[in-house]
C-alpha cells in the first residue's frame, strides 16, 4: 500500500488550547485543544451542530472563544480582529461580491497592499491560473457556475498569501461529480501552494479522501484526531465508527487487558486479541467489537480461511458495482453487513442461502462502550 | 350534478377549444391589472395629456385660443423670474434628497445591522410621525423656527442669541429642514430594504480579506446598497420640485418654489397655458435630473472595488 506523500512539517500551525464557546448555557465548543501542522491538510469532520464551524470561525477571527486560546503561527490571536489574521476563508456560499468581476473579486484583498499595477496583476493571474480560471476574468460574479464561484472564493483567498486557509464545506453546494472532481483538485492545490488548509465537512467520504489527518467532532467535542486510515480503521468509540461509514458492530467481553493489547470474548467470532486502541476506557467487563462491512469477505463453494463464519443470508441489496449482504449469524443477535463487489457475481446470491465470511482479525477493532 | 357531468364532455371540449385566449398568461395578467390600468388611464394620463395639450394653447381672458403655439414655452424658460423658481426647486429638492438620504441611511443602517429582534419595532417607531396630518407637521415647524419659535426662546434662554433670529423661517432653509423631515421615512424603508438584501457573509468576506469596518462598509455595503438609495433620492427628489404646500406655509417669499407659480397660473393669474407649459417643463427637468442622478450613483458605485 502506498504511504501518503507527507509534505508538512512537525511545526504547529496552529494551536488550540482549551477552547469552550458558550452561548448562554449551550456549549457549541467543550474545551477543545488541538495542534494543526505546517502544511497540512487538516479536517474538521462532524455532523451538523458538532461544533466544527464555530471553531473554524474563530480561527478566522468571526467568533472569539468564552475560555482558552488560539494561536496561528505562534502568535496568540486574543483580540485580534479577522482582517489583521493571516487567515483567509473560503466561505460555504463562497461571498463572491456581485458588483464586481472575477479579477476584482480575486484583487480585492490586495488592493489594501497598495501594490504596483503589475505585481497585482501578476498575482491575480497566478492565482487565476491556480484554480483554472484563465480568461474568466472579464465575467460578472453572476454569470458564473457554482463550480467556478467556488473557483474565485479559493483565488480570492490564495492570493492573499495566507498562513492558513479555511474552508467552510467548501464542496457541499456542488453536484456529486464535480465536488469529486474538486476535492482531487483541492488536494492537488494543496499540495503544490504548501499552505494549512483547515477544511469542515460533514461528508466523512470528503475528509477521508483529502485530508492528511481529521479531526472528528460529537457534540462540541473532539472525539478522535487521526490519519483518515486510523479514523476508519481503529474509530475510538462507536459514535466515530459509526459516522466515518457502515460498521459492524459486535457485542464482545473483555478477558484480558494489558497495556498494548486486549483478549476478547465473542459470540461469532470466538476469542479475539486486537490492539488496544489509545483512548480505550474500560467500562465494566463488556466493550465492542466491530468490523467493516467490506472487510468481511464471501467464500465461494469450498474455498476455505483460516478466519471464518458461518451464517444465512436474509437480504441482499444491488448498488451498481457492490451489493450489500445482510448475513444472519448463529450467536449475534444482530445480522452483519457485508459489502462484496459484484465481479464474482455476488449479486446472483440467493436470499436464504448458506453463506460462509472470512474475515482478518487485523481488520477487528476493538471499542469501549 | 354527476350525470350531467358525464354527459356533457364532448360540450366542455367545445368550450376548452373555444376559449384559448383566456388560457394564455399574458391575457390574465392583462385582465388581472385592467382595474388599476383602467384607473390610472383615466386619472393619470389623460390629465396629463390634457395639461401637454394645453402647453401647446393661449388664454384669452375666458376663452382658450386652440392654435399652436410655442410661446408658453418660450416665456416659462426665458422669463427670469420662472428661470429663478425653477432653479430654486431643484436645488431645494436636490438639497433635500441628499441631506435625507444623507440622514436617513445611519437610521436605515442601524435597523438593519443592529436592529436584532426588534426591527419592525423600529419601523414602527419611525411611522409615528404618520399619524399627523401633513399640515400639522409643516406648522409645527413654524412653532419651531418661529420669531417667538421654540428655537428662538431656547436659544436666547441659553444666552446665545440676544434676539430673536429671523433667519429661521421664511426663506429657502426652512423649506429644506421642513421637507427632509417630513420624508426621512421615506428614505429610510428603501435603503433598510436594500441593506437587508446585502449578504452578511459578503461583509464577513471582505473582512477576512483585511478590511476594517469602514473599508468593508464603503466597499461593499454601500455600493451593495446603492438600489435602496437611488429609489430613496428618486422617491425624495420627485415630489418636492413640485411641493407647493410647504413653501407657501414656511418658505416666505425667498422660498417660494416653482409649483406656487404654476399654482398662481392655473389660480389668480388665470393663465392655464402658461401653467401647463411651466408644468410639463418642470416635469422634464425633474426627469432628466432623477435619470442625472441615477447615472452619478451608479458611477460612483462603480468607483468602489
Amino acid at each position: 500500500m502506498l504511504e501518503r506523500v507527507q509534505s508538512q512539517s512537525d511545526r504547529t500551525m496552529i494551536e488550540i488550547r482549551d477552547v469552550t464557546r458558550s452561548y448562554g448555557s449551550f456549549k457549541a465548543l467543550d474545551n477543545a485543544s488541538l495542534a494543526i501542522r505546517e502544511g497540512e491538510f487538516f479536517s474538521l469532520l462532524g455532523p451538523s451542530g458538532c461544533g466544527k464551524t464555530t471553531l473554524l470561525r474563530m480561527i478566522a477571527g468571526f467568533d472569539a472563544p468564552t475560555s482558552g486560546s488560539i494561536a496561528v503561527d505562534g502568535q496568540p490571536m486574543d483580540g485580534i480582529p479577522a482582517n489583521r489574521r493571516p487567515t483567509n476563508m473560503v466561505f460555504q456560499s463562497y461571498a463572491i461580491f456581485p458588483h464586481l468581476n472575477v479579477e476584482q473579486n480575486v484583487a480585492y484583498g490586495l488592493k489594501r497592499l497598495k501594490l504596483d499595477a503589475g505585481e497585482e496583476r501578476r498575482r491575480v493571474e497566478e492565482a487565476l491560473v491556480q484554480v483554472s480560471l484563465t480568461g474568466l476574468g472579464k465575467r460578472r460574479a453572476t454569470e458564473l457556475s457554482g463550480g467556478q464561484r467556488q473557483r474565485v472564493a479559493l483565488a480570492r483567498a490564495l492570493v492573499m498569501r495566507p498562513k492558513v486557509l479555511l474552508l467552510d464545506e467548501p464542496l457541499s453546494a456542488l453536484d456529486k461529480k464535480l465536488r469529486e472532481q474538486m476535492q482531487v483538485e483541492l488536494r492537488r492545490l494543496q499540495q503544490a501552494v504548501g499552505i494549512t488548509f483547515v477544511l469542515v465537512t460533514h461528508d466523512q467520504y470528503e475528509a477521508l479522501a483529502m485530508s492528511d489527518r481529521i479531526a472528528v467532532m460529537f457534540g462540541g467535542r473532539i472525539a478522535q484526531v487521526a490519519s483518515p486510515k486510523e479514523i476508519y480503521q481503529r474509530p475510538v468509540n462507536r459514535q466515530v465508527a459509526d459516522f466515518l461509514g457502515g460498521m459492524n458492530f459486535v457485542k464482545a467481553e473483555i478477558v484480558e487487558e494489558n497495556g498494548a493489547s486486549l483478549v476478547l470474548d465473542t459470540l461469532g467470532f470466538g476469542r479475539v486479541r486486537t490492539d488496544k486502541p489509545k483512548a480505550f476506557v474500560r467500562n465494566g467487563g463488556a466493550a465492542t467489537l466491530g468490523i467493516r462491512p467490506e472487510r468481511l469477505r464471501v467464500l465461494w463453494d469450498n474455498a476455505t480461511a483460516k478466519f471464518e463464519v458461518a451464517g444465512k443470508v436474509v437480504e441482499r441489496h444491488y448498488f451498481g458495482e457492490i451489493t450489500h449482504l445482510i448475513v444472519e449469524i448463529p450467536g449475534l443477535e444482530k445480522p452483519l453487513s457485508v459489502t462484496e463487489t459484484n465481479d464474482f457475481g455476488a449479486d446472483d446470491i440467493p436470499v436464504g442461502a448458506p453463506i460462509r465470511l472470512a474475515y482478518d482479525p487485523e481488520a477487528l477493532v476493538a471499542m469501549a462502550d | 350534478m354527476t350525470v350531467a357531468a358525464e354527459g356533457s364532455p364532448p360540450l366542455r371540449m367545445a368550450g376548452s377549444r373555444r376559449s384559448p385566449l383566456l388560457q394564455s398568461e399574458a391575457v390574465q395578467g392583462l385582465a388581472l391589472i385592467s382595474p388599476t390600468f383602467v384607473y390610472a388611464l383615466i386619472l393619470l394620463v389623460l390629465p396629463i395629456l390634457v395639461v401637454i395639450a394645453h402647453s401647446f394653447w393661449t388664454q384669452n381672458y375666458l376663452t382658450i385660443d386652440h392654435t399652436f403655439t410655442l410661446e408658453n414655452y418660450r416665456i416659462a424658460l426665458t422669463e427670469p423670474i420662472y428661470r429663478d423658481l425653477l432653479w430654486r426647486s431643484l436645488y431645494i429638492s436636490l438639497t433635500v434628497s441628499l441631506l435625507t438620504v444623507a440622514l436617513a441611511y445611519p437610521i436605515a443602517y442601524f435597523i438593519s445591522f443592529h436592529g436584532g429582534r426588534h426591527k419592525s419595532l423600529w419601523l414602527f417607531l419611525i411611522t409615528i410621525p404618520f399619524w399627523t396630518s401633513y399640515l400639522l407637521r409643516v406648522m409645527s415647524w413654524k412653532v419651531i423656527l418661529g420669531y417667538n419659535g421654540v428655537l428662538n426662546s431656547g436659544l436666547m434662554g441659553l444666552g446665545i442669541i440676544d434676539e430673536p433670529s429671523t433667519a429661521l423661517l421664511y426663506n429657502s432653509s426652512a423649506v429644506i429642514i421642513t421637507l427632509t423631515h417630513a420624508w426621512a421615512t421615506f428614505a429610510i424603508l428603501p435603503i433598510f430594504v436594500s441593506l437587508e438584501k446585502v449578504d452578511r457573509t459578503l461583509v464577513e468576506a471582505a473582512t477576512d480579506l483585511g478590511d476594517g469596518p469602514l473599508r468593508s462598509f464603503l466597499r461593499v455595503t454601500l455600493p451593495l446598497s446603492a438600489p435602496g438609495i437611488i429609489s430613496a433620492a428618486l422617491i425624495v427628489m420627485i415630489p418636492t420640485v413640485g411641493d407647493y404646500v410647504t413653501p407657501k406655509l414656511v418658505g416666505g417669499k425667498d422660498g417660494v418654489m416653482i409649483a406656487n407659480a404654476i399654482q398662481a397660473q392655473f389660480g389668480k393669474a388665470s393663465n392655464w397655458p402658461l401653467g401647463a407649459a411651466l408644468s410639463v417643463t418642470t416635469m422634464i427637468i425633474v426627469s432628466l435630473m432623477a435619470g442625472a442622478t441615477v447615472l452619478v450613483i451608479r458611477a460612483l458605485q462603480r468607483l468602489a472595488r
